[in-house]
């Protein structure tokens, strides 16, 4: 059930990930109670809410990361409820990439080095990983912080270099939770820019959580979440 | 926004023909709206009956005179003291939507969907501007992160006005 704001949606695009119905509580809280999105191929879909209504544990369950009760996670061929943790692991290694609020750099790690992890993770050599590296430092505009480590950077280098770590081994959605949270707005503009330029070129999925309607305004639709229920698309009022 | 101050901030660079204050004017402001020939002229008739602009001199050719203006010491007093002055907040949208959340309350239909669309209909408006920001050189740019801003405080508003709407049908509707 989606509340779906964009007049371009492309319905009859094939989603390459789709939740459906997902259902969790943490305790007797419930988080999500009925909530469905799916995203193509190339599309940036933003996932909005108030605090506390479940945007970013519909993102944790939808990249395997939290499992949900009931309802389904397609993606491909998988349902990525129904694979044990280690597939699930291996998964969000070599077909995902994540920008989270706070970067969650490697703080012992140079720029560089944190934007050649995944490779590194994924069993690339040194040199082929430093290479693509160094395309997506030079997309996202950090090459000149290359040697730096986390603690000497600004937020909005810190954001751009989680951006560039997220794209690096070419994913195929990128989960991106609040990635301009912590910016001030120009920052801000410059990470969201970049991350819609890259989605944009690609065929690379985003899953864009923000309460920030501005930076919604980057997706391509926008999916409103309340109480744990993403919405349906409303009928005209009489 | 007052046209004649605007007018009177484009003068104070130098003396100007009406033609050319339109033309300046359209460039700098006339994103949504040209100014129309005879509003520049009642303006700069308005603004020379208040003194705040002088006729510089008067060119005769084959069409009609043109008068060329400069602004005024008076003038550009006004223009400081407008600069410096900041403007009310205006929210005549919320009224409009407040009715007619009220109204959809009252009259028993569901006020999310009033919420809904409004949503909806912003962020298209919104979607539409990020992407004409990102073509757009700096100055084009400042006026579209102006009316960024401010519908996304009317977001917000609507945000709350759903987290509110059980309360209010409480109290307006029982």
């Amino acid at each position: 059930m989606t509340l779906d704001a964009s007049p371009d949606h492309r319905e009859d695009a094939e989603p390459v990930l789709a939740g459906s119905d997902l259902h969790l509580s943490f305790g007797p809280t419930p988080a999500l109670r009925g909530a469905s999105l799916s995203v193509g191929a190339g599309e940036t879909v933003a996932v909005t809410g108030s605090s506390g209504s479940g945007k970013s544990t519909l993102l944790h369950c939808l990249a395997g990361i939290l499992m949900p009760e009931s309802g389904q996670v397609r993606y491909g061929d998988h349902d990525i409820t129904a694979l044990p943790d280690k597939q699930r692991s291996a998964l969000r290694r070599t077909d995902f990439g994540f920008v989270f609020q706070f970067g969650q750099l490697v703080p012992e790690l140079t720029v560089d080095e944190n934007v050649a992890l995944p490779l590194r993770l994924a069993g690339v050599g040194h040199k082929e990983a430093r290479r693509r590296a160094a395309h997506w430092m030079e997309r996202l505009e950090v090459t000149g912080i290359a040697d730096h480590r986390p603690g000497e950077i600004s937020g909005g280098q810190g954001q751009r270099t989680a951006v560039a770590r997220a794209l690096v081994a070419d994913p195929v959605v990128v989960f991106a939770d609040e990635p301009t949270g912590a910016l001030d707005s120009l920052a801000g503009e410059q990470v969201m820019t970049l991350l819609s330029d890259v989605a944009e070129e690609s065929t690379t999925a985003v899953v864009l959580v923000t309460h920030e309607p501005r930076v919604a305004a980057y997706a391509d639709r926008e999916v409103v979440i309340r109480d744990g229920s993403t919405q349906r698309e409303q009928e005209p009022v009489r | 926004m007052s046209i004649g101050l605007t007018l009177l901030g484009l003068l104070e660079g130098g003396s100007r023909h009406g033609y050319d204050l339109k033309r300046a004017y359209d460039d700098r402001f006339g994103q949504n709206r040209s100014l129309a020939y005879g509003q520049v002229y009642s303006t700069l008739s308005r603004l020379l009956r208040d003194g705040l602009v002088a006729v510089d001199g008067v060119e005769s050719g084959e069409g009609p005179e043109r008068k060329r203006y400069s602004i005024t010491p008076e003038g550009v007093e006004a223009l400081e003291r407008w600069l410096s002055t900041s403007e009310k907040p205006v929210a005549d949208l919320h009224n409009t939507l407040f009715t007619k959340v009220v109204l959809a309350v009252l009259s028993g239909r569901d006020a999310h969907q009033v919420l809904d669309a409004q949503r909806r209909a912003h962020m298209d408006v919104m979607r539409d501007l990020t992407r004409r920001k990102s073509k757009a050189d700096p100055t084009a740019q400042l006026v579209h992160d102006f009316s960024l801003f401010h519908l996304e405080a009317d977001l917000r508003w609507l945000e709350l006005a759903v987290s509110r709407l059980e309360q209010l049908t409480k109290e307006i509707a029982p």
